[in-house]
This record gives C-alpha cells, structure tokens and sequence, in this order.
C-alpha cells in the first residue's frame, strides 16, 4: 500500500534510505544535501535503522569509507554536492575501478567559483567520465524512485559499478511536494540482501583490493569497467519495470513528452523539464508540434535510443546547466549532437547554456527557445549553435 | 584474556623484569607478508611491516590497509599479492578513512548477525602518507577512535617518488626538493612530532619504536597496539637505504644510534599516560647518528660544525621535553 506524504527532495531521500537500511554510511555534511545525513542519523539516533553512520572530517573520506566499506562487503553510501563531490573526485574513479556497487546521492549544485550554493550540474557533469552511472530526477517522486532502483542496478551481477542518484539543489531537496512512498517491507523485498561475491571481510577466502596495475593490465581493467556499462541500460529498464509493478510509476532511459509527433523538441535533465513541460503544454494548446525528452540515465548515455526519438525533428535545443568551456556548448549538447550525427539525422540542433548557479528558468524563456527552434527550421540555418539563456549580456 | 595480557605486559614494562617475550618463537611465526615483493634489500619498511604482523596472534584474521607509497606499488603488482591477509589500498591520503569503512562494515555486519568471526584492522602508510597528505583522514580516523591500528614507517621522506622532504624528514637532510647547495644547508625546518600529536588526539594507545636488538621493543608494542580495542597508532622509524644513503647491511646499527643519541626515543602513551621505555646510559652524541649517513655529509665539512650544534640542541630540548611528559606519568 503506498503512502501519500509532503516531502523535500532530501527527506525523501533519506525515507528511501531508511528503508533501505544500508550497512554503512560515512558522510560530511554540504549544501544542499546536509538534510540527507542529518534525517539518516536521527533514523539511527532512534532506533529505525541499524546503518553504521560515520561522521567523518570531509568528503574525500566520506567516499574512502564508503569505498573501505563496499570493499568490505558491506552495502555502503554517501551523499554530496558541489564542492564535496569534487572534493572525491580521485576516489570516485577508484570505486569504479574496483567495481564496487556503492551509490552517492547527488544533490546538484554549482561548483566554486565564485561560491554559490544553488543548483547546476557542473558538480555531477564534471564526474560524468568517471566510471559511475548517473540517474537523475525531475522532481521529489522521481529522487525517491531512483533510489529505491539504485541498488538493483549497481549490484546487478553484469553491471558492479557504483551508481549516483542526482537532484537539482534546492529546486527539488528544499522544495516540498506530494509524493507516494512505498511501504517499508515492499522496499525491502524489492532491493533485497546485499551478497558479495569476493570482499574483504570474507572468513574463508582472502581479498586483495586496490593493485597496482601497470601498462600491461591497465587497460584491460578499464575495459572490464566499459564492459560492465554496456549492460547497464539493459538492466534499467528491467528494475525499472519490476519498480512499476510495486509502484504503479515507470521509468525508462528517459522521458519522451508528447514527442511522438514533434517537430521541434527540447532536451534536458532535471528540475527545469517540469517547467519545460508547461511551456510543452502552453504551446500544444497552440498547434505547435513541441515536445521535450527528458534524460534519466546520463552515464551510460543511451545514444541510439535518444536518436531515435529524435528523429522526426527539424530542430532541437540540447540544454546544458552547466559549462563545458569547449567554445561550443556544454556535455549534454556535446554528447546529443554526436549521438544526432552517427544516427545521420537531419534536424538542426542549437545548445543552450542555461540556469548556472540557480539562475531562474520559467515558462516564457522555455517558449522563447521552441520560437527559437521554429525559426532556425524555417530558415534552415541554425546560426550560432552555441547559446546563454537568461544572461545578461 | 585480552585485558590480563596487557595488563602482564604494563607490570613486567614498568618493573624492568622479565618480559613476556620469545625471540625465537616470534620470529618462527608464518609470515604474513609472504617473500618475492620487490621492495629493496634492506628496506626498513617491509622489516617494519613483517615484524607489526607478528604481533597478531595465529589464528586471529585481519584486514591491512595501505597508503600509496613504495610498499604498496611493490607488494600488490596486478596480478601478484605479497600479502597472506585481506588488504586493501585505497589511495596516498586515506588509508585511514578507508580502513574506518572497512572497520565500520565489520561492525554492520556483525551486529546483522552476518559475520561470526574476529578481525583486527592494521593500516601502513609512510611518512609521507601519515605526516603530511593523509594527516586529516588519520587525524579523523584516530578522533573517531576507531578500532584500528595506524603505523607509519618513518624514513623520513617521499622515498617513492625519489627522496623528497616530507614534514618528518630532519632538519638539514639532503633531499631532492631541499638540496644541498651554495646557500642551502638541506632541509630548513625541523620534523612534525606526529607520535606527540596523535597522543593529543586522547586514544587509548600511541608508541614510537624502531628496529632495536631482539624486536621485542616493536613487537610488544605491536601486540598491545593490535589488541588494545580502540584506536591505536604506532611511529616506527624504519630506515631507507636509499634516501639515507648509509651502508645498507647497517641498518640495525643505525636505529641503535638513533636511540642511543636520544633522535629517536622509545616512549609510548598508553590511556594518557606517557611512559619513557628506554633512557640510555650514556646519551651519544648525535654526530654518531648523523655521520653514517650521506644525507647529513655536508654537516662535516669544515666551517659547518655550528649546524650540528643546532641540530644537537633541538634533540636535547626534544628529550628534555620527552622526559619531562614521562615524569608526569
């Protein structure tokens, strides 16, 4: 039976934690993802989960435990924003590496400088190439479905690599909304015991964990760690499947919003796509064939998948919140523009550079970008590819 | 049984008697560091480790964490392990950070009812993964209390990356960021007492030793280390032929000297308690401990005795304050 409930984004996260009831949880706390450790420890201060919480002395050690833990043989985690996930940065290659299914729930926020502690995705997108596999939410419901998955799919025997759960800072861990939560022992059943094959804590075997590897098997381990990513869309959309018996919600690599006829179509991640979903809504009331794919899975990154649904486009804007300093537009455009070019698509696509460090994005600015998208497809010329929305310039 | 061995081991310490100390039987005991690493000949760090190992007792299992650094790049080359128990190696800056998870999942787990069985938790890490880029995850690991024991094995600077200074490296050691030249003595500033300030962190048990006659001085300490629940940290000097650049079979002969000139007390700090193991006789001169190595050549040339007189005196006021923690108990 679920349960309806007024949560913010975090203490949903820490519900689904809670019932979850993972072994091990170092953490330090940053904002905007304080509240994830600070509800989970009142869960242990009372009794609801029997988790070994570490309050350690910064973020690189929150991932190094974690990192010991997972090693160790123990369902581990840790949650961060901004600064902190830089912070673990060296050790968020290492736990993949390692192929330790531990998870790190992200709450996004933008990286100093100048310090500012409000939502983008540079934190997250920077550690795109490490190794992880990243999921990210629109709203509050959504951060508390991934999170009951993201064991299933991180432990997934073909898979074994660590998983990040991201939210939009403050836009959707401040912010309260109604959600369904699931009943504790349905969470329980559905993400199930942890049972290692190989770990540390192993009675009856030794493990060595962490080698050095030089030139002669480098590469094969990190082949080992490309394979495992390889299965990683295949056993998403299973978990996500068996979550939709138990939840009644489903879940894909993304969400294609009207735009089985679209012509022209927004691509995002996150909180702006429920905003974008308004502007969809204002401007098919209108006739306009607009329509908005929203990205789940980011890593790995479902090209042909997304392609496809792009295919019948004429113009698309790919929006990036954050920046890549390519002279040319920010990773998600980057990686859509090349999934558009080996599907040898003919839409005209622009990137946008949106919403960094918490900058407003509201219903007009998304109808201005679909005005935008109309005009390049009718002048068949897309300009200047490389876009700021909302900037003063 | 835990408690009366430490506690057979406080009285016969402090009575000067007889130990309860075997040579020949510790030193029979399966190596837990199994030969055919590639350390070099002499390496005080792999005596350091082998002789730590034995103070667990047969039978009990553990798990050995590792700092980046010389031991792990030679005792863990995919696809060959040196080392007989569970071991893992994280990364340069925490070792103890990662056996605090690896502590913490024991805990989980046992209170689970999953795990059955006893393991102790031994971290190494050299001075530069202990003294300078690990000292936050140390620092944290110890402030926790975690059940652990953290050993550093002192050679006194970055020897993996080839001889740097680290802030345990003494004043006036020739190394490859402070060399010796035309207006350069070596290092400038003298070494971090890390031993003194992992016991202002107020864990139940800190020691400093070295490679001195029959080992029981490093194994006794290791043992109570080991067994002591809580966190324990162990400062082992433990030469490195290459940076020290001393004749390499000397090795025992320089840790004897670097105790008997005072550079290198024996002491530990057990439950707060600061106790002095070992007060030469005669105190030696520290040119006897300086003179063997080249790192401190250029402390005897001619015009340069006046830098010997300083480094004499910072080892005397560090012994005199040394002596003066012990006789406050």
């Amino acid at each position: 039976m679920a349960k309806r409930d007024r949560l913010s984004g975090n203490e949903a996260i820490a519900i689904a934690l809670r019932q979850i009831n993972p072994d091990v949880f170092p953490a330090f706390p940053i904002t905007p993802s304080t509240e994830i450790p600070q509800y989970f420890a009142s869960f242990v201060a009372n009794g609801q989960a029997d988790t070994e919480f570490i309050p350690v002395e910064s973020e690189h050690s929150s991932m190094s435990a974690a990192i010991g833990a997972s090693a160790a043989g123990a369902r581990s985690l840790t949650a961060t924003s901004s600064c902190g996930l830089a912070y673990m940065w060296e050790e968020l290659y290492i736990a993949a590496s390692n192929r330790l299914p531990l998870a790190l729930a992200v709450v996004n926020r933008a990286l100093s400088g100048p310090i500012n502690i409000n939502c983008d995705h540079s934190d997250s997108m920077g550690a795109r190439d490490a190794g992880w596999i990243q999921i990210y939410a629109e709203n509050n419901q959504e951060a508390y479905d991934n999170m009951v998955q993201a064991y299933r799919i991180s432990e997934h025997q073909e898979v074994r690599l660590p998983i990040m759960i991201c939210q939009d800072g403050f836009i959707t861990s401040h912010a309260v909304e109604n959600m369904e939560l699931l009943e504790d022992d349905e969470v329980k059943r559905f993400v199930g015991e942890y049972e290692p094959e190989n770990y540390l804590l192993n009675p009856d075997c030794p493990m060595a964990v962490g080698p050095y590897s030089i030139s002669d098997y480098y590469m094969e381990a990190k082949r080992s760690q490309a394979e495992g990513m390889k299965h990683v869309e295949r056993v998403v959309l299973e978990v996500a499947k068996e979550f939709a018996g138990i939840s009644g919600r489903e879940y894909g690599l993304f969400e294609a919003y009207h735009m089985e006829d679209a012509e022209y179509a927004v691509v995002m991640i996150g909180s702006a796509a429920g905003t974008t979903k308004d502007a969809v809504d204002a401007l098919r009331e209108r006739g306009e064939k607009v329509g908005l794919l929203k990205i789940r899975l980011y890593r790995p990154f479902p090209a042909e998948a997304i392609a496809k649904a792009l295919a019948g486009v004429k113009a698309a804007a790919i929006m990036d919140r954050a920046e890549g300093y390519t002279n040319h537009g920010g990773p998600l455009g980057a990686d859509v523009m090349s999934a558009l070019y080996r599907a040898k698509s003919q839409a005209l696509a622009v990137n946008y550079i949106y919403g960094l460090g918490g900058r407003d994005v509201r219903v007009e600015d998304m109808e201005g970008v679909f005005a935008t998208l109309k005009q390049i497809a009718e002048d068949g010329d897309a300009g200047e590819t490389y876009r700021y929305l909302g900037i003063r310039e | 049984m835990q408690a009366r061995r430490i506690a057979i081991w406080e009285s016969e310490n402090r009575g000067g008697q007889k130990m309860g100390y075997n040579f020949k039987e510790t030193m029979s005991k399966p190596e837990r560091l199994a030969p055919g690493h590639r350390m070099c000949a002499g390496c005080g760090g792999t005596i350091a480790v082998r002789n730590v190992l034995r103070g667990l007792h047969e039978g009990d299992k553990a798990v050995i964490g590792n700092a980046t650094g010389c031991l792990e790049v030679s005792t863990f080359t995919y696809p060959y392990t040196a080392w007989e128990d569970s071991y893992i190696h994280n990364a340069f800056e925490n070792a103890g950070a990662t056996l605090s998870g690896v502590e913490g999942a024991y805990k989980a787990l046992k209170r689970k009812g999953k795990l059955d069985e006893t393991f102790k938790f031994i971290t190494f890490g050299g001075d530069g993964g202990t003294y300078d880029i690990g000292f936050q995850s140390l620092s944290g690991a110890m402030e926790r209390n975690t059940d652990m024991v953290y050993v550093c094995y002192d050679n006194g600077a970055y020897m993996n990356t080839g001889i740097q200074r680290s802030s345990a490296t003494p004043m006036y050691a020739d190394t490859t960021t402070t060399p010796v030249g035309s207006v350069s003595n070596g290092k400038p500033q003298n070494r971090k007492d890390l031993a003194a300030i992992i016991a202002a962190h107020d864990i139940p048990y800190v020691a400093q030793t070295t490679f001195i006659g029959n080992f029981k001085d490093l194994h006794l300490k290791s043992e109570k280390a080991i067994y002591t629940p809580g966190a324990a940290f162990l400062n082992i000097m433990a030469p490195c032929p290459r940076g020290w650049r001393y004749n390499t079979p000397d090795i025992m002969e320089i840790c004897k000297l670097g105790v008997e000139t005072c550079y290198w007390p024996l002491f530990e700090v057990a439950e707060g308690k600061w106790i002095l193991n070992y007060e030469p006789k005669e105190k030696l001169p520290i040119e006897d401990f300086l003179k063997p190595q080249g790192r401190f050549k250029h402390l005897f040339k001619k015009g340069n005795e006046y830098l010997i007189e300083e480094f004499q005196k910072e080892v005397d006021r560090r012994w005199e304050e040394l002596k003066f923690r012990c006789s406050r108990g």
